[in-house]
């Protein structure tokens, strides 16, 4: 397995997979291209890039530059952009706090799903929110994804 | 001062230092609740690259319990408890004699004594920088959790990530009765709070 850190992402093609352990409030998201099988899986912590300096790094951290990169990447080695669709998980509320200001988690699944509509790339799974991690580990051969947690077990996505 | 990586050694000296009156403190206050010989190692002021942070060895999903507390007023930022199931046995072993304990099935009365370790150490720490720096320093109600270990480090690490690519980490290891326990208590104030904190200290 190929494992994917906070704040970036890699393309893997079979008989490959890519694991991202221990989403909290970050959110995890699988780009799949089904007929060429070609899979991406990018961890984020951070909605909006606006504001920030951005680095070739610094776009792994947030949604709206980690998004398009990955996409494009997908693309020159040889993805169709009408094919692929997107698997996403996290953005959890680790920590209940009373009048939490962050929230961060649930900013961070906004943005990621603002950003994949405005790439027209439809969601067709998504485990988000609430307030438990997730480990999301991503098959290039199939597109299938798993989700394991502390305490829930681990099932299909 | 704009980024953790812009202190210097000076400051890192203060840091360890009101780390350590921090643990004394701490450690004194767990001593009295638990009736057990506990000791606090001397901390270690860390900048922890993210990746670093969560990792925790290589097992990041290795499964640990947790205590936030947010720090406001006058110095912000957090204090996260981070320990493991060999020191929560222990903790509720010498509270209410539990044999078997399971991070995944704590009841409440478990969970309550627990959060209040957590609190009661947050606050020893806390009253030690505000009685050397003559700081205000308020926080919220303590929050509990039992979670993979990378999960929880994400919540300090996407807070403190708007403004640079490392967490500055005041750690410290907890023994219990002799035995070393993996438990941290991380202190991790933003920049801006540093910046009052080293102003009022004169450095």
């Amino acid at each position: 397995m190929i494992s994917v850190g906070i704040s970036d992402w890699k393309i893997v093609t079979p008989p490959d997979t890519l694991v991202t352990y221990a989403l909290g409030s970050c959110v995890g998201i699988c780009l799949y291209d089904k007929m060429n099988k070609i899979a991406g899986l990018s961890h984020i912590m951070l909605p909006d890039s606006q504001n920030h300096e951005t680095s070739e790094t610094g776009r792994m951290k947030f949604a709206d530059t980690a998004i398009p990169d990955m996409l494009n990447k997908m693309i020159k080695m040889g993805a169709i952009k009408s094919t692929i669709k997107a698997k996403i998980a996290g953005g959890a509320i680790m920590f209940k706090l009373a009048n939490d200001r962050f929230n961060i988690g649930e900013r961070n699944v906004v943005a990621v799903k603002a950003t994949l509509q405005s790439l027209r790339i439809p969601v067709l799974a998504q485990d988000t929110g609430k307030d438990y991690g997730r480990t999301m580990i991503v098959n290039a051969t199939d597109g299938s994804v798993i989700i394991k947690s502390a305490n829930r077990g681990a099932w299909n996505l | 001062m704009k980024k953790y990586e812009d202190l210097k050694e000076v400051h890192i000296d203060v840091l360890t230092e009101i780390g350590n009156i921090g643990s004394g403190n701490a450690s004194t206050a767990l001593c009295a609740m638990t009736g057990r010989d506990i000791v606090i190692s001397m901390p270690e002021v860390r900048f922890l690259a993210f990746q670093d942070a969560i990792a925790h060895s290589g097992n990041p999903e290795q499964t640990v319990a947790a205590v936030l507390v947010r720090l406001k007023d006058e110095v912000e930022g957090m204090i996260l408890l981070i320990v493991e199931h060999e020191f929560v046995a222990n903790i509720l072993n010498s509270f209410f004699g539990e044999k078997n304990v399971d991070l995944l099935t704590l009841n409440d009365d478990e969970i309550s004594a627990l959060t209040e370790i957590g609190n009661i150490m947050s606050h020893s720490y806390i009253n030690a920088i505000s009685t050397l720096a003559g700081l205000q320093i308020g926080t919220d109600t303590p929050s509990f959790t039992v979670d993979m270990f990378g999960a929880i480090m994400s919540v300090p690490v996407i807070e403190f990530g708007e403004v640079g690519e490392k967490l500055l980490c005041i750690d410290k290891v907890i023994e219990f009765d002799g035995v070393k326990m993996k438990s941290h208590m991380l202190l991790i104030p933003t920049v801006k709070s540093l910046k009052n904190l080293f102003e009022k200290l004169g450095i």
